[in-house]
């Protein structure tokens, strides 16, 4: 909090505090803007992630032995940590980006509120995970046969990227701050979001195995609510973490 | 150097010879658990074990949030010692009841939601610890260390939640005891005596081990500040 109070204080930034709600997404909407444009002309971090989760997935079928009977099963198991583990790839390279070439700092500078680069992260990192999954589905459905396109799945894998990048975002920031930062992330991101997990795999397995909606509502219930916790407190304490 | 301040000292003799006496009452005052026989007398110190190693990760939680409020570093050594003993007191808990869980549900080890939420708990810790290891500027991990230990401890319950919805069969002995967990049992009078005497007990050597390790990172920064100012 005291670091809004800091930012009202000073003269030369009066937008600060008195920005409209309007101009508040504007601002989003302008970073996120800005994160997609530099991705379409380098792509180096969606074909990044594209390329880990199809070895991700390659790899899996040799370990687990991939047959018809065993698919039904993990297939849901078997997606979710293909996009964790790609999520992770993914997050830390666009707060790398960020840091490395000095773009944090001048986010920093920018005359609007805090929250606008963290929301801002967020969006565009849930864009990113969203546009992998919509590749690797309908190649997984395609490589072992398995019909993946169901819309309580999809509804699924998009709660379940809300969780996840809402609170890897901001993890993520702590972790390139680090000196151990390749290493760290997982390691805090992982046992965070392990309800998130539990969940999306058991409603993605249920929607798979095509249980009636009332098995499955303890799950997204759980995914709402994990969601919407985790985005207020990101949002709460993303000031401290950027806080220089 | 400031000498150990005297209520210190008192404090260590005390927890001490009080957990002399709650071992004297473990093994000679409470009777013997009639189905479970011996094996039972670990549930007193298990208990104990595993409510400090709660009531500190809740202190930690608590010292976080008042570090980030007054950026106050003596909060941080708080945060950073309450982990430390929470950690140790939860493995503990966990070793202890891995003993008791070999003869009772025939297995060291099962993923029961307790059980899992405890592991993930001291993982979550561990990546604190991990966390304040990569950053040198002691501003910014004391700062990184509160937000992740806030972010640890919301994720905790929600872990717990998730995996409950499976069955659970870890023994709830206080409250609304459910018979079909494997290995729960009604507690006598001196059995209860024993139980929140080991509670108490336990509940003090971490005061004490709190007080000493607070100290101990206070002497390490004034070290450190003396080194600077060598240098």
């Amino acid at each position: 909090m005291n670091v809004r109070s800091q930012v009202e204080k000073i003269p030369a930034h009066p937008a600060a505090s008195s920005i409209p709600f309007r101009h508040y997404f504007q601002a989003i909407g302008a970073v996120v803007w800005k994160d997609l444009v530099a991705e379409m002309r380098s792509r180096e971090l969606l074909s990044g992630m594209l390329v880990f989760s199809l070895l991700v997935i390659l790899i899996f079928n040799f370990a687990l032995e991939l047959d018809a009977a065993t698919r039904v099963s993990v297939t849901a198991g078997v997606l979710w940590v293909t996009f964790t583990f790609a999520g992770t790839l993914g997050l830390n390279r666009s707060m790398a980006v960020e840091k490395d070439n000095g773009c944090l700092d001048g986010l920093l500078l920018a005359p609007v509120d805090r929250s606008v680069i963290y929301f801002a992260k967020v969006i565009a990192n849930l864009v990113f995970i969203l546009l992998v999954a919509a590749i690797v589905l309908p190649l997984y459905s395609i490589l072992y046969n398995v019909n993946l396109f169901n819309l309580g799945l999809i509804w699924v894998i998009f709660l379940g990227a809300v969780g996840y990048v809402s609170v890897g975002t901001l993890l993520a920031s702590m972790a390139v701050q680090a000196r151990t930062r390749d290493i760290l992330l997982p390691i805090l991101l992982f046992p965070i979001v392990i309800p998130l997990l539990v969940a999306a795999v058991k409603a993605s397995s249920g929607f798979l195995q095509g249980l009636e909606l009332a098995a499955i509502q303890p799950w997204l219930t759980l995914l709402v609510v994990y969601d919407v916790i985790f985005t207020a407190v990101a949002f709460m304490v993303f000031d401290y973490v950027v806080e220089e | 150097m400031q000498a150990q301040p005297r209520v210190l000292t008192i404090l260590d003799y005390a927890s001490a010879l009080l957990l002399t006496l709650a071992t004297g009452m473990v093994f000679f005052y409470a009777p013997t658990e009639a189905v479970m026989g011996l094996v039972q007398k670990v549930f007193y110190f298990h208990t104990a074990t595993a409510w400090v190693g709660m009531l500190s990760f809740t202190v930690s939680l608590g010292a976080g949030i008042a570090y980030l409020r007054t950026g106050n570093r003596r909060w941080d050594l708080v945060v950073l010692a309450s982990v430390e003993i929470g950690m140790v007191f939860m493995l503990i808990a966990i070793i202890m009841g891995s003993i008791w869980a070999r003869p009772i549900w025939n297995t060291w080890w099962t993923w029961d939601p307790r059980l899992t939420t405890v592991t993930i708990m001291e993982l979550i810790y561990a990546a604190y610890l991990m966390l304040r290891q990569g950053i040198e500027d002691p501003d910014r991990r004391a700062r990184f260390g509160a937000v992740y230990v806030i972010l640890g401890f919301v994720s905790v319950p929600l872990t717990f939640f998730s995996i409950r919805i499976f069955r659970t069969i870890h023994p709830v002995v206080i409250g609304g005891s459910d018979p079909q967990a494997t290995g729960s049992f009604d507690m006598t009078a001196r059995m209860l005596q024993t139980f929140l005497t080991s509670l108490v007990v336990f509940s003090l050597i971490y005061v004490d081990m709190l007080w000493h390790r607070i100290r101990l990172g206070e002497l390490a920064d004034k070290v450190e500040q003396l080194k600077l100012r060598l240098s």
